[in-house]
């Protein structure tokens, strides 16, 4: 093939683009969402869980029953046009009462989680950085608490503390941070020998300053997945608890106490039992789908 | 010849790891990492550190700055002797000290932004405010070749040459004296290693800076350093000027690690007789009694069995451990 | 001499989330009987999948979109994955780089060697154990009878490596391929490696093909060597040509950035600036026109010519077309 002369004349270097930047910027926040975008289980799931928490916080503002008012001349209602969930003995409208409870047992569950995410970072956090007596003792704490099976001792606490919601979230805290802290110890552990840990020493970090902005936020992913699944986790024992009657005293409800409170009528209303129950298992459903699909996500391995 | 003052001097340096852990064993095991080390570092100059795997380079330089606790031996900086300083009083030093490590994907926060990784030293030390800071991490960017403007990236973005400046950018922020190099150039690509080296020693004559660099690429050791050291099993064995050193290896060690380096030349490398080392290099767990090296070494005299020998002047800075001379 | 093995045009893809990344561009490797070979390249240049190409060992994601690969008279790239396997280990031995995780952890070094032989012969038990001791034997690995009952993490990096080379050869294949063997090795032990692997080719009259980025190793052990870059062969020819009379400004280049030590006086490195190319978009001319010192209009915009240089030495250069400017291989800068 013939090419023209002028073909082969010499192409002055530009510097410029030596040192540009070789992959385009997806934040650690983008891949993540990107990834889980694509399990569509998970985002079901994602999907539903949004959903119930706005009808939890708008739903009883725009229904025209509170979930007090009793009507005795409507009481033990199934599902119609007016009731859509039916009404309880009190002729209370079960919808608005399903509402109400998903109200209590997701504040139940988000504050119980939350709380106890941050207490066991902060215990795993030190336990897995200084290692040695230290972490030797504190572990064996842990170890003795989770021992006991967790049912037994928030009992145990209920009956101590009492009933009433306040009782319940430090309750359920106290069971669940051990899960968290022996998480972060364990990902804190492997991380720490890594080289920018050794290279935060070498500038002069303090142990602090290490574990807040070096270790922790590496440790995002399987903090973040822990927490989505110790909500339903949260959300069952709560409502077990106030099945058993140890939970959330009337005229509060939560799923668990509406559950509790259909047993004795359940074989002639069914409905009353069905509604509250369905609400606790799908929502439990939601969150381990949309768990399981970010532990996908944020799993490095998976990511390129 | 203007006499260069020393900067470092470590004396009988040794840092030892006890594997026996638990409260029930009986008898202590050691792996001796470091083992009686001594040398001198000028400033300016380079000194490089060479040896296969557990011969203690990394742990030396490791313990150097005291990222490790010395388990015996003096650490003589600019005159003052830092080894047994507590953490809280090592902070002026962190400034003077720093480190270049050797994976350029592990030695960066990877949720960090460049610019606050780079920025951390300063931030530390608290020697600017905001705006001073940026204009000193620019003015670094700028320094290691890469775009200021990507201060606010993160380090996913970038190759592993361009993540290993960063590494050397955070290493200058604070205006250090002495830098450790710890392998820092084994994980990048040929082509690359040569913009990273360049770059070192351009920092070098820029900036006064006196460099430890350990590899175990001994044609590039050999390129940037003024003098070498030789390590086997945690013993330094031979330490001598670099071209002298390659010129005229003593120890029998240094001379079948210097013929086993396989040349970039065919016509050489028909020439070169390799000096074989028969066996594998043993375990640094509680060695045995006498020169580390005996067990592989052709002139092994009853001698090497009884006693470990020390380092021996031989002239022109030369030394070397070896019953031999 | 015999030819062995003849990889023409071979171009492998890879399907990623983000597009499809072209990693082998248009490969055309020789091998005769009996020789080493090298393939030097640096990271993103296609060396390894070439060879994974080669074995049909690709990812789900892998696809060889067009070529040939003909060994002894068969198409590998046609082959059933029933016939490849009758071919690996078998005809074609393969070693890998790290031998800590080449090596399941869980079964003896004896078990692991002998299943080459157990899948592609008929041989008694007491027949496999003696050929898995020969053969522990001829790689240096001293009281087999005894070690041959050992596990993986009872043998040093050096001594896995040997195993590995056992594994691959007890069947006596007619063609090693070595990925990067000795690059986690320290360079005592890399030498012994060498040696060995230099020792096995003319006792067993095999081919070896090795590819490393460390031209060290290719000097001391190839009688041939391929450079590659971008995803394609940019040099080939034999060891002395290319380290004497490199033709490529590639080769230039790395040759140039490496230090040699039986030098005595220093000599500034010359780097060769910039990162490889992204084969996601990969160039539409030469993949190292960007890179290179004397890039003109052509390079940019046509994809080199393989030249003839002299026998058995090829570069795909626009430098060799007779319109080209001489160039000066020792400037720095161009030579208008």
């Amino acid at each position: 093939m013939q090419y023209s002369k002028d073909m082969f004349e010499f192409i002055p270097k530009e510097e410029k683009n030596y040192n540009r930047v070789v992959r385009p910027s997806l934040t650690y926040g983008q891949d993540v969402w990107r990834m889980l975008r694509k399990n569509k289980l998970a985002m079901g799931g994602l999907v539903f869980l949004i959903i119930i928490v706005l009808a939890a916080i708008f739903g009883p503002m725009l229904s025209k029953y509170s979930y007090t008012a009793q009507n005795l001349d409507f009481a033990d209602i199934g599902p119609s046009a007016q009731h859509w969930f039916g009404t309880d003995k009190f002729g209370r409208d079960l919808f608005v009462r399903v509402l109400e409870g998903a109200r209590i047992s997701l504040t139940i569950g988000f504050v119980a989680s939350a709380l106890s995410v941050f207490i066991g970072i902060l215990y795993g956090g030190i336990s897995g950085y200084f290692g040695g007596t230290v972490d030797n003792i504190m572990m064996r704490i842990v170890e003795a608490i989770y021992a006991i099976p967790m049912t037994i001792y928030v009992i145990l606490i209920m009956v101590v503390l009492r009933g009433g919601l306040n009782s319940i979230i430090i309750a359920l805290t106290i069971s669940f941070w051990v899960t968290m802290a022996r998480i972060v110890r364990g990902q804190i552990m492997s991380l720490k020998e890594q080289e920018f840990v050794l290279a935060a020493k070498t500038i002069g970090a303090s142990p602090l300053r290490i574990i807040l902005k070096h270790l922790i936020p590496n440790c995002l992913g399987p903090i973040i997945v822990t927490l989505t699944l110790s909500v339903p986790d949260a959300i069952f024992q709560e409502a077990f608890l106030s099945f058993i009657g140890l939970g959330i005293a009337p005229p509060l409800a939560s799923w668990g106490s509406l559950a509790s409170d259909a047993l004795g009528g359940y074989q002639l209303y069914p409905y009353q039992l069905v509604f509250p129950a369905l609400a606790i298992s799908l929502t439990m459903l939601a969150f381990n789908l949309l768990g399981d699909g970010l532990t996908y996500a944020l799993d490095p391995k998976t990511r390129r | 010849m203007e006499e260069k003052d020393t900067l470092i001097e470590v004396k009988n340096l040794s840092k030892f790891f006890d594997v026996n852990k638990g409260m029930f064993a009986k008898k202590k095991s050691y792996v001796k990492a470091v083992d009686d080390v001594s040398f001198i570092i000028k400033k300016g100059e380079t000194l490089g550190i060479v040896g296969e795997s557990g011969c203690g380079k990394t742990t030396m330089g490791r313990t150097l700055l005291k990222l490790y606790e010395p388990t015996a031996g003096e650490i003589i900086y600019n005159g003052k002797d830092i080894a047994n300083l507590k953490n809280n009083d090592m902070l002026p030093y962190r400034r003077k000290m720093q480190m270049i490590f050797q994976d350029p994907y592990a030695s960066l926060n990877s949720r960090m932004s460049i610019g606050d990784i780079i920025a951390e030293p300063i931030e530390i030390h608290k020697l600017m405010n905001k705006i001073e800071r940026l204009e000193r991490v620019r003015y670094l960017l700028n320094k290691v070749g890469l775009n200021p403007e990507d201060v606010r990236r993160y380090p996913h973005e970038f190759s592993g040459g361009q993540r290993q400046r960063i590494g050397i950018a955070r290493a200058l922020a604070v205006q250090p004296e002495f830098i450790v190099c710890d392998e820092p150039i084994s994980a990048l690509d040929v082509s690359i290693q040569a913009q990273v080296v360049n770059m070192l020693e351009d920092l070098q004559d820029d900036l006064g800076l006196t460099y430890l660099f350990i590899a175990h690429d001994l044609s590039m050791v050999k390129h940037i350093s003024n003098k070498i050291g030789v390590m086997y099993l945690g013993k330094l064995v031979e330490i001598a000027e670099s071209n002298e050193l390659y010129k005229n290896p003593l120890h029998p060690y240094t001379k079948a690690l210097l013929s086993a380096i396989p040349v970039p030349d065919p016509d050489m490398a028909l020439q070169n007789k390799r000096i074989m080392l028969e066996g594998e290099i043993p375990s640094p767990i509680d060695p045995p009694e006498g020169c580390r090296f005996r067990g592989r070494c052709k002139y092994a005299m009853p001698k090497c069995a009884e006693a470990q020998p020390e380092l021996k002047d031989m002239g022109g800075e030369h030394k070397v451990a070896c019953f031999l001379y | 001499m015999e030819k062995l093995l003849q990889i023409n045009n071979i171009h492998t893809s890879f399907q990623t989330h983000a597009g499809e990344v072209q990693a082998v561009r248009g490969v055309s490797i020789d091998l005769y009987k009996g020789e080493a070979v090298g393939i030097v390249g640096e990271s993103g240049s296609g060396k390894s999948i070439t060879m994974m190409t080669l074995m049909r060992l690709l990812d789900n994601n892998g696809e060889i979109k067009e070529g040939e690969i003909l060994f002894e008279g068969k198409d590998l790239v046609k082959l059933s994955e029933k016939e490849m396997e009758g071919i690996r280990g078998n005809d074609i031995g393969m070693i890998f780089q790290d031998p800590m995780t080449s090596l399941n952890p869980v079964l003896t070094i004896g078990d692991q060697i002998s299943e080459p032989l157990i899948k592609h012969g008929k041989m008694s038990r007491s027949e496999v154990r003696k050929k898995v001791i020969d053969m522990l034997e001829l790689v240096g690995i001293s009281s087999p009878e005894k070690r041959m009952k050992q596990y993986p993490h009872e043998f040093s990096g050096g001594m896995r490596q040997r195993v590995m080379i056992a594994m691959a050869l007890i069947c006596q294949p007619k063609l090693l391929i070595a990925d990067e063997p000795t690059t986690a090795l320290d360079v005592t032990i890399q030498a012994q490696i060498l040696e060995l692997m230099k020792d096995l080719k003319e006792k067993l009259n095999m081919s070896i093909i090795i590819i490393t980025h460390d031209l060290g190793v290719v000097a001391n052990l190839c009688t041939r060597i391929n450079v590659m870059y971008g995803g394609i062969v940019v040099e080939s020819g034999k060891a002395r040509e290319i380290f004497y009379n490199a033709n490529h400004p590639y080769t230039w280049g790395l040759l140039r950035s490496i230090p040699n030590p039986k030098l005595d006086t220093k000599e500034r490195l010359i780097p060769i600036q910039g990162t490889p190319p992204d084969l996601l978009k990969p160039p539409v001319g030469c993949p190292f026109a960007e890179r290179c010192d004397w890039a003109m209009k052509i390079c940019f915009d046509n994809m080199p010519e393989n030249y003839n240089i002299s026998e058995d030495h090829y570069s795909a250069c626009w430098l060799n077309h007779p319109d080209a400017p001489k160039v000066n291989r020792n400037d720095d800068g161009r030579d208008n």
